[in-house]
């Protein structure tokens, strides 16, 4: 089979005309629901409700209706923090840093994930604030001058979490909004709506797509995109912060941060490819996010992975290697201890079955990668259980050590988690276009001036 | 219509290729006031227009930098001067550990401010009065098509001068955008007595609600459980414990740090019989030995360990410490009795430390010695 290098292959399959992309990508917008979209808000609401009950019943009777106990004082609350802000951490790499390496095939799918970050954010903000059992006196979490005269510790990675996590969700809603407004202006020149206009006509700020703004305009999108980089990747470092500046045993680790990291792009990643298959297939945008799209996704998550399985092996290497016997001791008891089944659960979900992907039929098997990602979201979650957890159940003092036990409670609040997620994002389909339409248009065939007549031949 | 003043006129363009040579034409027809509008940013339209490079970079340096010099001096400031606590054993000002919070506020700061500045200041958006919106041209624009709008602002315009000329270049449409009577006669309402009536209302339910929030509700059930919580005062009755004592014992065996345990029960049974006397006597030791002596065992034994009890008959008198017996015993029978206690005498364990309990012991053997000096014993 002979493959011409010399051409990029246009990462939108067959050829669509830029009418054709605003129509499609605009179609959810302008009709009316199904039955179906009722069914699927209604179980994503009905779980959030639940959670919402359980939360009341935490405010009115307190934080003892959670299994937390003493010497385990962090539990589901912080494991569903950690987890959800790494559900975050796709969206800003597909949209920031797959941007700054210019890759064309993020175009279909930056908007959504995008989403997707804002929703996970807002998700995974609701923990540390319900964590604290009193979370009307949440603003004390911020510095500002009080009659107390007290101020925050800066020197704490608790405050540091307050920042990373609310600049990471500001600058992500900002990046988000910067690459709506110019199709809230296609929207506000399709609609004939009275009020849809008005709607549309505010959010677009009244951008008329001139080119001397698409000329400031791009290079703001650079600069939002060289700030998320590094962002993104401070976020999961100051949240593993949270852990490895601590001197538990099993927490106290220098690998975490580049292991925190990857383990949130990997369930990122495995999260956003799961919801994909529904919205391509649903919306019928299988042209725009391909099944190449998709495999290359797949690729990210055998390499993230990969790096998940090292960071787990290197854990135990080290533990052994440094000679300490209280810290050989918690690795043993995570692998082998009361924790074993979620320590395999996680090996098993994180490190064996994506590895599954090296096989290209697979990579490109909508139902068997579906599987995958789910299991993958499933390891990743035990993943935090397990760090946490375990490395609490049997810290240096023998006589308080304790098993953990959820209650219905915090099961409730985890499914209310979902059901948050879910809400935001079956609403945000229908509510805004899922799928950049200016970029889209700009990576069609044909969108940009052939090299002949463009302006290097007259020019040079 | 017609009676309006013309904004601009415009052409309409079909590809990305005609667009660019079009623009090109416009710029060496010597146009200045133009604008180009197509649905995404096209490649190379930069270079035909003949922009300078996007200036936006320097306001993000400056504003990135600002906001890590004022997270620094905010840190600096609170941890310090203000309130300056050592956390940790890291000095108060302990940049390291500012350096995530630092990062953080500049990202905000420069990301922020660069966009509002782009927004208000480079795009003067919010701006949806506009003349080329809602024509039907910004409504082709925002779906497939690309065009060049030359304004009448510009000095060589000259309406069908222009309207030839975008023909020539090749434009499909070419049109006359005027500017909309009512929007250039609009006048802000912000003086009308309706908006200040509703800014005062607004202001007065926002004080209104604060108060109630911040007065009311934050006192009111649940939110303030905290302020009433069930306690325990040392020394009383405790309703919730079974015992019902307040204070809680500690755990049977528990040992404090520095008292190791010694066994209770016959002194010759213990394993503290053979012990050697571990206290040197030292002017200190015996000095120790004598204030702790005076305290706790002169009562029954008196000052000088005769048996001649200040109780007068309140409790018996022991017998005196100046027996061949007592006198023969090892140091640490005379220990384990101070700590088990014997007969009628009850264990001072409580009362006395161990090292205090070695120290009477060496006080104790100074006065048998003294009072039952031999001759010669000075030499």
């Amino acid at each position: 089979m002979s493959i011409d290098y010399s051409q990029e292959l246009s990462v939108i399959e067959g050829k669509p005309t830029f009418a054709d992309i605003s129509d499609v990508i605009s179609k959810p917008l302008e009709t009316k629901v199904n039955k179906k979209y009722y069914i699927a808000l209604a179980i994503s609401s009905t779980l959030l409700l639940w959670g919402a009950f359980c939360l009341g019943m935490t405010f009115i009777y307190g934080t003892g209706l959670w299994g937390n106990n003493n010497p385990i004082g962090w539990a589901f609350d912080i494991v569903n923090f950690v987890f959800w802000v790494g559900i975050g951490h796709a969206g800003t790499l597909i949209s920031a840093i797959l941007f700054l390496f210019r890759q064309k095939w993020r175009t279909g799918i930056a908007r959504f994930s995008e989403g997707m970050t804002i929703f996970a954010v807002m998700t995974a903000g609701l923990f540390p604030l319900i964590h604290v059992g009193r979370p009307w006196l949440d603003g004390y979490l911020f510095p500002y001058p009080n009659q107390h005269s007290l101020w925050v510790n800066f020197t704490s990675p608790l405050l540091w979490d307050v920042f990373a996590v609310s600049t990471y969700f500001t600058v992500s809603f900002i990046f988000w909004y910067i690459g709506l407004i110019p199709d809230f202006a296609s929207l506000r020149d399709r609609t004939v709506k009275k009020f849809r206009k008005i709607i549309y006509s505010i959010a677009s700020l009244g951008w008329r797509h001139s080119n001397r703004h698409w000329h400031h305009y791009e290079m703001v999108y650079l600069v939002l995109a060289g700030f998320a980089t590094p962002l993104v990747l401070s976020v999961h470092t100051i949240v593993s912060f949270d852990f490895a500046v601590s001197i538990l045993p099993g927490w106290h680790t220098t690998i975490f941060p580049p292991y925190f990291v990857a383990g949130a792009v990997f369930s990122g990643f495995a999260m956003v490819q799961n919801v994909l298959i529904f919205v391509r297939k649903i919306f019928n945008y299988e042209h725009i996010i391909t099944l190449d799209t998709l495999e290359k996704m797949n690729k990210i998550i055998i390499l993230t992975g990969s790096m998940v399985g090292y960071a787990y092996g290197m854990e135990f290497f080290i533990a052994w290697y440094s000679g300490n016997p209280i810290e050989v001791f918690t690795f043993v008891n995570r692998a082998f201890g009361d924790y074993a089944w979620a320590y395999w659960t996680m090996v098993s979900c994180n490190v064996l079955f994506p590895q599954l992907f090296w096989f290209k039929k697979i990579r490109r098997s909508i139902p068997v990668m579906f599987a995958i990602g789910v299991l993958v979201n499933v390891g990743m979650w035990f993943e935090r259980f397990v760090i946490i957890v375990t490395s609490l159940s049997k810290d240096f003092l023998p006589s308080s050590w304790a098993y953990y036990k959820p209650t219905l409670v915090d099961g409730g609040i985890l499914l209310g988690s979902f059901g948050l997620f879910f809400t935001c994002l079956i609403l945000f389909t229908k509510a805004l276009p899922i799928i950049s339409i200016a970029e889209v248009k700009a990576v069609l065939k044909g969108s940009q001036p052939s090299h002949h007549k463009g302006g290097h031949e007259d020019g040079k | 219509m017609e009676n309006n003043k013309i904004y601009s006129v415009t052409g309409l363009f079909d590809t990305p290729d005609e667009i660019i040579h079009a623009v090109e034409k416009t710029v060496e027809a010597g146009y200045q006031k133009y604008d180009v509008n197509t649905p995404y940013p096209v490649h190379g339209m930069d270079g035909a227009m003949k922009l300078k490079p996007s200036t936006l970079g320097y306001f993000t340096l400056v504003l990135g930098l600002s906001g890590a010099a004022i997270a620094i001096l905010m840190m600096w400031y609170t941890m310090t001067l203000d309130y300056p606590q050592v956390i940790g054993g890291k000095p108060t000002f302990a940049l390291p550990a500012f350096i995530p919070v630092t990062f953080e506020v500049s990202v905000l700061l420069g990301s922020l401010g660069t966009v509002a500045i782009m927004i208000f200041f480079f795009f003067k958006l919010p701006n949806n009065s506009h003349p080329i919106h809602n024509t039907e041209y910004m409504k082709a624009v925002s779906v497939d098509k690309f065009d060049i709008s030359i304004e009448a602002k510009d000095k060589n315009f000259d309406e069908n001068k222009v309207k030839e000329f975008l023909k020539a270049v090749g434009a499909r449409t070419v049109a006359t955008v005027y500017w909309d009577n009512d929007e250039v006669s609009y006048k802000p309402r912000v003086f009308e007595p309706k908006f200040i009536t509703f800014l005062v209302v607004l202001g007065l339910i926002t004080s209104g609600a604060t108060y109630i929030a911040l007065n009311k509700l934050a006192y009111a059930s649940p939110f303030n459980f905290m302020m009433n919580q069930d306690r325990q005062n040392v020394q009383s009755k405790s309703v919730f414990f079974g015992d019902g004592f307040g204070m809680r014992p500690p755990v049977e065996g528990t040992v404090a740090r520095g008292h190791m345990p010694v066994a209770i029960g016959k002194a010759e049974d213990s394993l503290w019989v053979n012990y050697e006397n571990p206290l040197p006597v030292t002017k200190e030791s015996l000095e120790l030995g004598k204030k702790k002596y005076d305290i706790y065992c002169s009562p029954c034994h008196g000052m000088y360990a005769k048996g001649d009890s200040r109780l007068r008959g309140q409790f018996p008198n022991p017998p005196s410490l100046h027996s061949e017996k007592v006198r023969n015993w090892k140091d640490s029978q005379i220990f384990l009795v101070i700590t088990s206690g014997q007969n009628s005498m009850p264990s001072y364990a409580a009362q006395i430390e161990v090292k205090e309990r070695w120290a009477i012991v060496n006080y104790v053997r100074a006065i048998q010695r003294a009072l039952n000096a031999k001759e010669g014993a000075l030499k």
